[in-house]
């Protein structure tokens, strides 16, 4: 068990930082401590990611001096999947923070619970 | 490889380029524009679907000519081609019905814009109909998400603001499980192509070391799209986002964008996890549970509703339960009757939105529920569209409804041990259904000699008629000629195998 953290403990990292995002995503109020979390959840996964794709000792594969033998280089794909994830992760916070700024200027709360109570207030 | 075999890719690039082009375009011509591509794809579809009927057998399409493992694949069979052909038709028809409502709700500026959303939704659909590589269908999976977030916030009140931040958030968490999901997998197997998955996923099986990770990366994967496509306890931002955003907007979220997701979710269960291993699992049983839950706190939630159209998007969640109820039986069967629950209800409830539109324009565009008495003699084409549509969810014969809930029954009676409590619950919803459905039906057509409204002629809606017309229609033939859609359903399961 011991031996298994310790070899894995980047893989254990990334979820508990998942975790630590998935919940703040889920269970804040604040809108914005909401996005922090789904930017950490997001972040957790990359680092997830990154470290499968690592293998220790070898090197990017950034073809410099000619190939060199499949054995010198990293898993490319994992990097690559973290790349179209950090597009999609930016784009769908900016979605989020231009809603909470719409959000912020009609009812000036980031509270969700309130901005409800607003909403039901005004029929 | 025929000429046919590129229609799958053009139809997804088409609807993907047409979005884009429509950003630069006036009001006017990016209408037609939409029209257009919404018709050209269905057309490609019907003949890919023919192409296919007529060779009996599905297709890998290599994107950029490198082959698996390394390249990214289309695969298109019956049940896709289907599945296209019968997402364009809805969208376009709840395009048209909804074209007036939109010009009165939606700032003038903003049009081109609503058309660039519905063009990449559809693109995005189609993509998660005909991809075969799972990181592609995350990707496209959030495109969905975000163009149905902006369906809902076009139409700029507080309720739809808040709506769509509420549904982005439970998307978030649900796109999140999904990437940790296949991430993990991608760790346990190494491919991201559905089909390598799946062999390197029997191999565990049979080896068993890492089977109880497996198990867990399934769980998060299909918790992660049952979230996203409303399933029971996360349904809470879904009576907002359908009951206040423009019509077209409710029509096509509840009737495709959740869609998406479920048929992703069946693509997943067959070609990445296969239909055996899955079903040895308990989250089949999960599934089951949660989706007979929805089935009957969906219902009781629209009884208690006051608002018409609020009640229309909690009849949603009951109706996704059905869908995941199918998915949970764990049989050939059960997943027929699922796919075709997913058409019968797009028909149903895109046809019930549309028509809810038309009866509360002539009750002084209230939404609340006794303010509909005598609506359906003030705009009777919009009446007759809400009933026909009322009685296809109830399940009377003649309409869709009702044969997905035969084949439902059939599918539980081979399946002993969840016999009972399908059954059981299955009645007990069908008379909730019937509850608020017929209750509202008869509100509609209890004359009201004092209401102060007026009726409308149709001679001035004619697209809305049109559309209407058209549903109905679909409705009925989907009820009246099953066994044609049921058997190419089936062919179509078993080309995913």
């Amino acid at each position: 068990m011991g031996g298994n953290l310790q070899a894995n403990m980047l893989e254990a990292v990334s979820m508990i930082l998942f975790g630590i995002g998935f919940g703040n995503l889920l269970l804040q109020n604040n809108l914005i401590k909401k996005i922090i979390g789904l930017n950490i959840m997001d972040s957790a996964v990359y680092l997830f990611l990154a470290e499968k794709g690592y293998i220790r000792g070898r090197i990017a594969p950034i073809v410099v001096n000619g190939v060199q033998s499949v054995q010198a280089y990293i898993n490319p794909i994992p990097s690559g999947l973290v790349l179209t994830g950090i597009v999609v992760s930016v784009s769908v916070s900016a979605l989020m923070l231009s809603l909470t700024i719409r959000l912020y200027r009609r009812y000036h709360t980031l509270d969700l619970d309130r901005i409800s109570m607003m909403m039901k207030r005004e029929e | 490889m025929d000429f046919v075999q590129n229609i799958p890719f053009c139809s997804i690039l088409l609807t993907l380029f047409s979005g884009t082009i429509c950003s630069m375009l006036s009001k006017r011509a990016a209408k037609w524009v939409n029209t257009a591509v919404i018709i050209i794809t269905g057309v490609m579809s019907v003949i890919l679907l023919q192409y296919l009927l007529s060779t009996g057998e599905s297709f890998v399409y290599w994107m950029g000519h490198f082959p698996a493992p390394w390249g990214n694949e289309i695969r298109a069979g019956i049940l896709e081609a289907a599945m296209a052909l019968f997402f364009c038709i809805i969208m376009l028809l709840s395009m048209w019905g909804g074209r007036k409502k939109l010009d009165e709700e939606v700032e003038e500026s903003k049009h081109n814009l609503y058309y660039i959303l519905v063009n990449l939704l559809l693109s995005s659909l189609l993509a998660l109909i005909y991809t075969n590589d799972l990181f592609t269908a995350y990707v496209f999976v959030e495109i969905n998400t975000i163009a149905a977030c902006g369906l809902i916030m076009i139409r700029q009140i507080g309720r739809t603001l808040a709506a769509a931040v509420r549904y982005m958030i439970m998307s978030l968490v649900g796109s999140g499980l999904l990437l940790i999901g296949l991430c993990m997998l991608y760790d346990l197997t190494g491919h991201l192509l559905m089909s390598n998955i799946r062999i390197e996923v029997a191999v565990i099986m049979a080896d068993g070391t890492y089977a109880i990770p497996l198990v867990i990366t399934v769980a998060l994967m299909v918790v992660g799209l049952a979230i996203k496509s409303a399933l029971f306890p996360f349904h809470a931002w879904l009576p907002d986002a359908y009951g206040y955003s423009t019509i077209s907007s409710a029509a096509i979220l509840s009737s495709l964008a959740s869609k998406g997701y479920i048929f992703l979710l069946i693509k997943i269960i067959y070609r990445v996890i296969g239909f055996e291993v899955f079903n040895s699992t308990h989250i089949i049983n999960v599934l089951f549970v949660f989706g007979l839950m929805a089935m009957i706190f969906g219902s009781l939630s629209a009884i208690k509703e006051s608002g018409i159209r609020r009640m229309i998007a909690f009849s949603s969640v009951a109706q996704v339960g059905y869908i995941y109820m199918g998915i949970g039986l764990g049989t050939r069967t059960g997943m027929i009757a699922s796919v075709y629950h997913i058409f019968a209800h797009a028909a149903g409830k895109a046809l019930l939105f549309i028509s809810v539109i038309g009866l509360t324009d002539v009750s002084g565009f209230s939404r609340r529920f006794v303010d509909q008495t005598g609506a359906g003699y003030r705009n009777k084409i919009a009446g007759i569209g809400f009933t026909v549509g009322s009685l296809s969810m109830v399940g009377v014969p003649v309409f869709a409804g009702f044969i997905s809930k035969i084949l439902f029954a059939q599918a539980a009676v081979k399946n002993t041990g969840k016999l009972m409590p399908t059954m059981i619950v299955l009645a007990i919803s069908t008379i909730l259904n019937a509850i608020y459905f017929m209750k509202t039906v008869i509100r509609i057509y209890t004359p009201c000699p004092d209401c102060p409204y007026e009726g409308i002629a149709m001679k001035k809606e004619k697209l809305y008629a049109v559309s209407i017309i058209l549903f109905v229609a679909l409705n009925i033939a989907l009820g009246m000629s099953s066994q044609p859609v049921v058997d190419a359903i089936a062919s179509g399961l078993d080309m995913f195998g």
